[in-house]
């Protein structure tokens, strides 16, 4: 189970900004169970996001944001509502919102906060991956994750050793900043650099005592 | 001193990077920089350079500051947490130290440990805001401090080469708005763009000092091309050293070094001098650059 919690509403607010025609995806997988997705989390969604006087242009639930052949699929249908938004809002888990947004041209915006990995997982087969850090940066960052992506787990940008698009520690790798400033170029969002990232609250990753006693914790227990 | 100091005064800083020892023996090093003494304004002491294990940058200093040198600090992320860095910046102010180069660090990887764990729990920009936290009397969590605040001038790095030039720039930013009060660069041997480069960010008005790295073969030349980020050294200056011969190359060294800072030095607020070993040519390489 990908066990997420909502981010504050004024956080997703805050993050998108200017931006008002929004599409709302969400996850019937995990974080349908966690209410963060599925019917009731897009519901309550939308109501807030029109309370805020954004409008919806269209929202959808899939099965699992994490498979990408699926969520390429479904949103085939959907692409004009997509098109006539400025972003979506995803609502699931860091490799839901990951995988959304290398399928489509479009800004993508968490809008929760993973905390744990643990037991089952969704169905991707890919490159994406969440450490469950409990405050998703996916929003800053075009939707690829400077946690995993990063050999150094930078918030704030590049180190000195990021050389022809690769990383210090193996020039094989692709560094991960450098994906983060490509797709935010091409999303003419470089301004999303310039936010200065306080050092991590590590105390996020660890699910609270609230959250293991009444949720899906540890279901498969 | 402060750096900064130096620089309101209006003066061409140089600085000369020193390497403490793999080990103990720190006299090797005192010896060698004693024909610097009034040459050079500062010195910085890497923290574990290229994540190779050696004696510290913070004892290494207080040595330098007994001898009268004036020593920049240098503190990286990779091997400490915050609870840690916070400890070493008070720690160092308590040493008198007055010059810290606030750096991400090189990844454990690259070293002679890596199988260390890569700490990171803060990045250079994090670090630097960390720093003036504390001159500021506030430790990272709000906490103030008891009586008398450290003082620093806090440096940061950047490289003048990377491409794309942007992220580079954006995060220079980053820094100087979290603390950075001067900055040092990456080895710069194309005079024209650094000073394109240094057009780029003068309206930020933080003082800029050109990285040199003393060339000590051809070969080394090539490896910084395939390996470095952001260091292009021209085939002209390849050949010219190839051309000196192995009895003329440190003549060629040091001429092709003096006539860089020559180039440089119009453009920016001081040198940063990395001799790699090389450090007795470098009072020839400031004379020749008329320093
Ligand atoms: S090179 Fe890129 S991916 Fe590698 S540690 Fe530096 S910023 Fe991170």
């Amino acid at each position: 189970m990908l066990l997420t919690q909502n981010k504050p509403i004024e956080e997703v607010l805050e993050s998108l900004g200017a931006e008002k025609n929004i599409f709302l995806l969400a996850c019937n997988g995990c974080a349908e169970v966690c209410e963060t997705g599925g019917e009731k989390g897009l519901s309550e969604m939308k109501a807030e996001l029109e309370k805020a006087g954004k409008t919806i242009t269209g929202r959808l639930n899939v099965d699992f944001l994490c498979n990408k052949v699926l969520v390429a699929t479904r949103l085939a249908r959907e692409m004009n509502k997509i098109e006539a938004a400025d972003s979506i809002l995803v609502l699931t888990c860091g490799i839901g919102v990951q995988a959304v947004s290398k399928i489509v041209n479009k800004v993508v915006h968490p809008s929760a906060n993973t905390i744990s990995v643990g037991g089952m997982q969704g169905l991707w087969a890919s490159d994406e991956r969440c450490e469950a850090c409990g405050d998703c940066a996916l929003d800053y960052t075009g939707g690829i994750c400077p946690i995993t992506f990063c050999a150094k787990s930078l918030l704030n940008g590049a180190c000195g050793g990021t050389h022809d698009g690769k990383c210090e520690v193996d020039s094989e790798k692709e560094c991960g900043w450098q994906l983060i400033y490509e797709r935010l170029e091409k999303m003419g969002r470089l301004d999303n650099l310039k936010k200065f990232h306080k050092a991590r609250d590590h105390s996020k990753m660890y699910p609270s005592k609230e959250i293991r006693e009444k949720t899906f914790y540890d279901i498969e227990k | 001193m402060k750096l900064t100091e130096l620089f309101k005064e209006g003066k061409f800083v140089i600085t000369c990077e020193v390497g403490p020892p793999k080990g103990i023996e720190v006299q090797k090093l005192i010896d060698e920089l004693e024909p610097l003494r009034s040459k050079i304004d500062a010195f910085n002491v890497t923290d574990l350079q290229s994540s190779v294990l050696r004696a510290g940058s913070m004892a290494t200093c207080r040595l330098l500051k007994d001898k009268d040198f004036e020593p920049i600090m240098q503190l990286t992320c990779r091997d400490r947490n915050r609870l840690s860095l916070q400890s070493d910046i008070l720690s160092a102010a308590v040493l008198g130290i007055e010059n810290l180069l606030c750096l991400t660090g090189d990844h454990p990887q690259l070293g002679d440990h890596p199988d260390a764990m890569p700490v990171f729990d803060l990045d250079s920009v994090q670090l630097l805001s960390t720093a003036r936290g504390l001159v500021n009397g506030k430790d990272m969590a709000g906490n103030d401090l008891e009586g008398q605040p450290p003082q620093f001038a806090l440096g940061a790095t950047v490289n003048p080469g990377a491409d794309p030039l942007q992220p580079q720039i954006i995060k220079m930013e980053k820094k100087i708005e979290a603390g950075a009060q001067f900055f040092q660069t990456q080895a710069v041997y194309e005079v024209d763009k650094f000073a394109n480069f240094c057009e780029k960010v003068g309206h930020l008005n933080v003082p800029v000092m050109a990285g040199i790295v003393l060339l000590k073969s051809p070969g080394m030349a090539k490896f910084m091309n395939a390996n470095v980020a952001g260091v292009n050294v021209p085939d002209a200056i390849i050949d010219e050293l190839a051309g000196a011969g192995k009895e003329g190359r440190v003549e060629k060294s040091i001429e092709i070094s003096a006539r860089l800072i020559k180039g440089l030095k119009d453009s920016c607020q001081g040198i940063h001098i990395m001799a790699l070993g090389w450090e007795k040519h470098v009072p020839a390489i400031l004379e020749m650059a008329g320093l």
